[in-house]
């Protein structure tokens, strides 16, 4: 089939396509006219039952608390596969990371990128570990907080080399982290059985006041490991692809 | 005009299948499956608005304020991370295929096969 005529027949299916959606979407409730109930049911009642404000996080570390642990074990997945996949194949060896032509003329990185990387790091960690530890008043905690702490990371290696980076981030290390994040949500579960409660009822105290760092009972924690395996998994995605620059491929080298 | 976020969505869509269809390489076509999904995020928000409501976070309202709905603020979220593991593994596998075959034309690459 020739690109015009695929061309053709692709926009065929499409204008079907779209219509059904749009007959489908056309029959929801207009646009800010949100039907409920479990919206605002849960508006009404997650402050009182569980001391969160961020009703988003409530959602996500306690209502919905079992779909999460699905979620966070597709980025596991996710991040092992990329793992599987770049693996060293047949004919491929690792080439040593000291530079092999230390006499090219490759810009070296400007005073400009590593000014700017060395300012943003330490602010990303703290913001990073804010968001983590605090998911009851934020939206999402350890998700965004992982990403943003395993961005702090990624800007060492844009700021340093990629040796840096790895010195920062060991594979043992962060392989660890990444189990113990997803382990550490599993066990919080796990323990809500163990106490005879439905899995990942949220048992711990909800604090006194809303939004304090000890409201919230379950969720900062489930967050915290979320954070950990978050942020393990995208540092081990980054490395697994820079890594693959170091390779030499077979018939090329 | 109450349905034209629905309508961004339908668009948004198949311009990103559009891209898919006709795409020569495959980080524009992993990009393109980026967009398809965006509009699973628009469809999401756009389904829990509520005119003239607040973002759900009760710090300094009361829980009788009028707030937009939680639940598909979470179902976004849960969407963002999947996308970002996806096409992080899609990535990996143009890198393969770019390796195996020396092109990321999909094209090509179906022509190369066997």
């Amino acid at each position: 089939m020739t690109s015009s005529q695929r061309r053709w027949v692709f926009l065929a299916g499409m204008i079907g396509l779209v219509a059904f959606l749009l007959w489908g979407l056309l029959g929801l409730p207009g646009f800010g006219h949100y039907p409920g109930p479990y919206g605002s049911i849960i508006n009404r009642i997650a402050l009182r039952q569980t001391n969160a404000t961020g009703t988003v996080s409530a959602i996500n570390f306690d209502y919905r608390g079992f779909d999460t642990v699905g979620e966070e074990f597709i980025l596991f997945v996710a991040a092992a596969g990329v793992s599987i996949v770049l693996r060293r194949l047949r004919g491929e060896r690792e080439k040593s990371a000291i530079d092999e032509a230390a006499d090219r003329n490759a810009p070296p990185t400007s005073d400009a990128v590593r000014m700017a990387a060395l300012v943003f790091t330490g602010p990303l960690v703290v913001m990073g570990w804010w968001l983590t530890s605090h998911a009851q008043t934020n939206p999402s905690g350890g998700f965004q907080g992982g990403v943003i702490l395993a961005t702090a990371f990624i800007l060492v290696y844009l700021a340093g080399e990629f040796l840096v980076f790895k010195r920062f981030s060991p594979v043992a290390l962060t392989d660890a982290v990444e189990a113990i994040g997803a382990g550490g949500f599993v066990a919080i579960g796990l323990a809500a059985v163990g106490i005879g409660l439905a899995y990942l009822t949220n048992y711990l105290p909800k604090g006194e006041v809303a939004g304090a760092v000890s409201s919230g009972g379950t969720i900062p924690l489930i967050s915290f490991f979320v954070g950990l395996e978050v942020a393990a998994a995208f540092i081990l995605i980054v490395a697994e692809l820079l890594e693959q620059t170091l390779l030499i491929r077979q018939g090329s080298a | 005009m109450q349905y034209f976020p629905f309508v961004v969505v339908a668009w948004i869509l198949a311009v990103g299948l559009y891209g898919i269809v006709t795409s020569r390489h495959l980080v524009h076509l992993i990009m393109c499956l980026i967009v398809v999904q965006s509009s699973t995020y628009v469809l999401l928000l756009g389904v829990g608005y509520v005119t003239g409501a607040v973002a759900p976070y009760y710090f300094d309202i009361t829980v009788h304020t009028p707030a937009v709905d939680p639940v598909v603020q979470a179902l976004a979220l849960t969407d963002v991370v999947v996308e970002a593991a996806v096409t992080s593994l899609l990535l990996a596998f143009a890198i393969q295929a770019h390796k195996r075959f020396g092109t990321l034309d999909p094209q090509e690459l179906a022509s190369l096969k066997g």
